[in-house]
């Protein structure tokens, strides 16, 4: 093979073929995820229900609280179809932070005892995740059966919020899985940004209600802009989005993503040593 | 022809915390470590900085440089802390020097560990295709060798089992298939064949024999001194982090290694230097041959002296379940017996008492062949922890054992096996 390839090790050397040996390890990112995926449904009654029956029971709740107990605005659709719009990418967030938090941690034997690019462990992480995002996207193609809900030409745009909401994720999740492997007390701030996060996030209503004047702040919060940019792609009509936050949303969003990979491939060499 | 790993000036530092186990921090104690240190500075503005007693650098390596030439097959051996883990794992990237350079021609695999990322759930085939992609292989290089790691493993009528109901040797069968399947131009292999049964083992000594003559090259770490002898061309002895042997003559160099006189062992005894081994129940001062006076003896002894093997140790905690006493190796690390003090019946065992103790034991005359027997301290709790584990940097010593082999005018000199007991013989009535 490439016999001729040298490989120089050196104190704080800029990995030159690291790019490169990302893409000769792309299948792992594969199998590990499939390995998640199949670990996590063996032993399990209902196997893959699982990923459908969480979202939908929380979507009841989130429509029983806010709609029927809170009486707050539904912008002309059907309140289930706003709250899994939003709960989707939500779902997705928490889901691939929380578990791309513990991965490194999880997979401890594998980082010190072999060789690959550490990105591969949380990015199968939030694939994972994603995968569980896919499934449950099953219930809001039926919520929109039910309702008898066509969506417009917006749709086509959703791919490109899909595309946020990953980078989101990824961002969050390699700077919480570095963070971890270094400090321990990472694991009692994933559940509460978690938590948290739901409260912040425009997830059990719309944006809309948030006054005026502190739209621009709220979208300090980038799962925000993640949210309304969901909600204007799938119900379209009468959503509009808030143009200046959506756009301070999705800069933070590649702020965290970029400073996220930099953090992460900056201290990944010193994973073997610390975990 | 250049060689195919070329080590400079290596060394590897890690930082020991003395106050708490883990390797990890907290941000709790980072944060409150700078604030700590903030208001000293405030209250003492002039004051050098403190070095944090908590604290010390430790260098696994010190300054290593070598080469290795293609096709070569390289043992590395040392005590448990000279460095050989930390070497392996920078020449296959899992961790980072801190200072020097290694430059290595080609695909480095790395076999560290057997099985690494197994997953129990997973099914025996699951597995082979998660390991494969674990340790670099893709997915067509792991299809195409597929039927040949099953046979290896000789786990075909398990393969959809999930590996949780394996016993624990076809667990390490199918681990090392798929790990000795691999083809890369350089192969780091740690301690792995201390697991399995000795058909097993022999299976893989062949296989990475096998791996060799196809003119790769070969770094493997042992303990197993009949391995490294059978496998290797030349062999690496690492001590405290630095080289202190490097030479085609691997029995040469498992010699030094086994009776070296450096670091404080000294043929026949070993003495305490201080504070060494240090345990809540006892505590080795002296452990050496000595004459029935309890005199050390000076090395070689013949066959037919009486000799002893005294332990003179500090008893700070008596515990019922403490067993102490020794094994012992042939110079190719073979162990021939362990013996503890507490192997006769229950009310023969010597009565031990706190403080400063002597206990000994006889070693029975004209067993042993001729030849270089190293001793091991043992020491446990029954069945609860090892304070002294075999093969565990414990302290050492040797016994030389020339002539004396028996009365007989026809039997002078040594003869083949292990042992050589001059044993009685009559005509039967």
């Amino acid at each position: 093979m490439d016999n001729q390839r040298l490989l120089v090790i050196e104190a704080g050397r800029a990995e030159r073929h690291y790019w490169k040996d990302l893409w000769r390890y792309h299948e792992l990112f594969y199998f590990l995820a499939w390995r998640d995926i199949l670990v996590r449904y063996k032993q399990t009654v209902i196997g893959l229900a699982w990923a459908l029956i969480r979202p939908f029971l929380t979507m009841v709740v989130f429509v029983v609280v806010f709609s029927k107990l809170a009486k707050l605005p539904s912008e002309g659709v059907p309140y289930p179809i706003l709250v899994f719009a939003a709960l989707l990418p939500w779902q997705f967030f928490s889901s691939a932070f929380s578990s791309a938090g513990d991965s490194l941690i999880s997979n401890a034997g594998m980082i010190s005892k072999v060789y690959f690019p550490r990105l591969v462990i949380p990015t199968s992480a939030v694939i994972v995740s994603f995968v569980d995002f896919l499934i449950s996207g099953i219930i809001l193609v039926g919520l929109m059966l039910w309702y008898g809900f066509a969506p417009d030409w917006r749709i086509i745009t959703l791919p490109f919020f899909i595309f946020i909401a990953f980078a989101a994720a990824m961002g969050a999740g390699l700077w919480i899985a570095a963070l971890n492997v270094k400090y321990r007390d990472m694991r009692y701030i994933i559940p509460f940004v978690v938590q948290f996060g739901l409260y912040v996030s425009p997830v059990g209503f719309s944006s809309a209600i948030v006054p005026e004047q502190w739209r621009l702040l709220y979208s300090l919060n980038p799962m925000v802009g993640v949210i309304d940019g969901f909600r204007w792609a799938i119900l379209g009509g009468n959503t509009q989005l808030y143009w200046p936050g959506f756009l301070l949303s999705l800069f933070l969003v590649l702020v965290i993503l970029v400073t996220g990979i930099v953090y992460f491939r900056k201290t990944e060499k010193t994973f073997a040593d610390v975990i | 022809m250049s060689p195919v790993i070329a080590v400079e000036n290596l060394s590897k530092k890690y930082i020991i915390g003395h106050q708490k186990q883990e390797r990890y921090t907290t941000l709790r104690d980072v944060l409150a470590n700078g604030a700590k240190r903030f208001a000293h500075k405030l209250i003492h503005p002039f004051a050098a900085p403190e070095n944090d007693p908590t604290h010390e650098e430790f260098w696994a390596l010190k300054d290593i440089s070598f080469d290795i030439q293609q096709g070569d097959r390289v043992g590395i051996i040392g005590r448990n802390g000279a460095g050989k883990s930390t070497l392996l794992k920078i020449l296959s990237r899992i961790t980072e020097p801190t200072i020097g350079k290694v430059k290595i021609k080609g695909r480095v695999a790395s076999l560290l560990e057997v099985g690494t990322g197994f997953h129990p759930e997973l099914t025996g085939r699951e597995n082979i295709f998660l390991n494969g992609a674990i340790l670099g292989m893709s997915n067509a290089e792991i299809r195409k060798k597929f039927d040949e790691m099953v046979a290896f493993a000789e786990v075909e009528k398990f393969l959809d089992t999930p590996v949780k109901r394996y016993s624990s040797g076809m667990y390490v069968r199918l681990a090392f298939a798929v790990a000795a399947h691999l083809e890369p131009e350089v192969l780091v292999v740690d301690e792995v064949l201390a697991v399995g049964d000795a058909e097993f083992q022999k299976k893989c000594l062949g296989k990475m024999s096998e791996v060799g003559s196809e003119g790769r090259t070969v770094l493997f770490v042992s303990h197993n001194m009949n391995a490294i002898e059978q496998l290797c061309k030349a062999a690496m002895l690492l001590d405290r982090g630095e080289i202190r042997h490097f030479s085609a003559d691997v029995r040469e160099v498992v010699k030094e290694y086994l009776f070296g006189t450096h670091g404080g062992r000294t043929v026949g005894h070993w003495l305490n230097s201080g504070g060494e081994f240090s345990n809540p129940w006892f505590k080795p001062l002296k452990f050496q041959i000595t004459d029935e006076q309890g005199n050390g003896i000076v090395m070689p002894v013949r066959n037919d002296q009486e000799i002893w093997v005294t332990l003179e140790a500090e008893i700070t905690e008596l515990d019922p379940a403490l067993t102490i006493g020794y094994a012992i190796y042939t110079d190719d690390g073979t162990p021939l017996y362990w013996s503890y003090q507490t192997d006769g019946a229950e009310h023969k065992w010597p009565r031990l008492e706190k403080g400063t103790c002597t206990l000994r034991s006889k070693i029975p005359s004209r067993l042993f062949n001729e030849g270089d027997y190293r001793l091991e301290l043992l020491g446990g709790l029954h069945y609860r922890e090892w304070l002294f584990e075999p093969g565990k940097s414990v302290p050492s010593i040797t016994l030389q054992i020339r002539g004396g082999l028996s009365d007989s005018p026809y039997w002078m000199v040594r003869r083949p096996g292990i042992l050589a007991p001059a044993l009685g013989w009559e005509v039967a009535r």
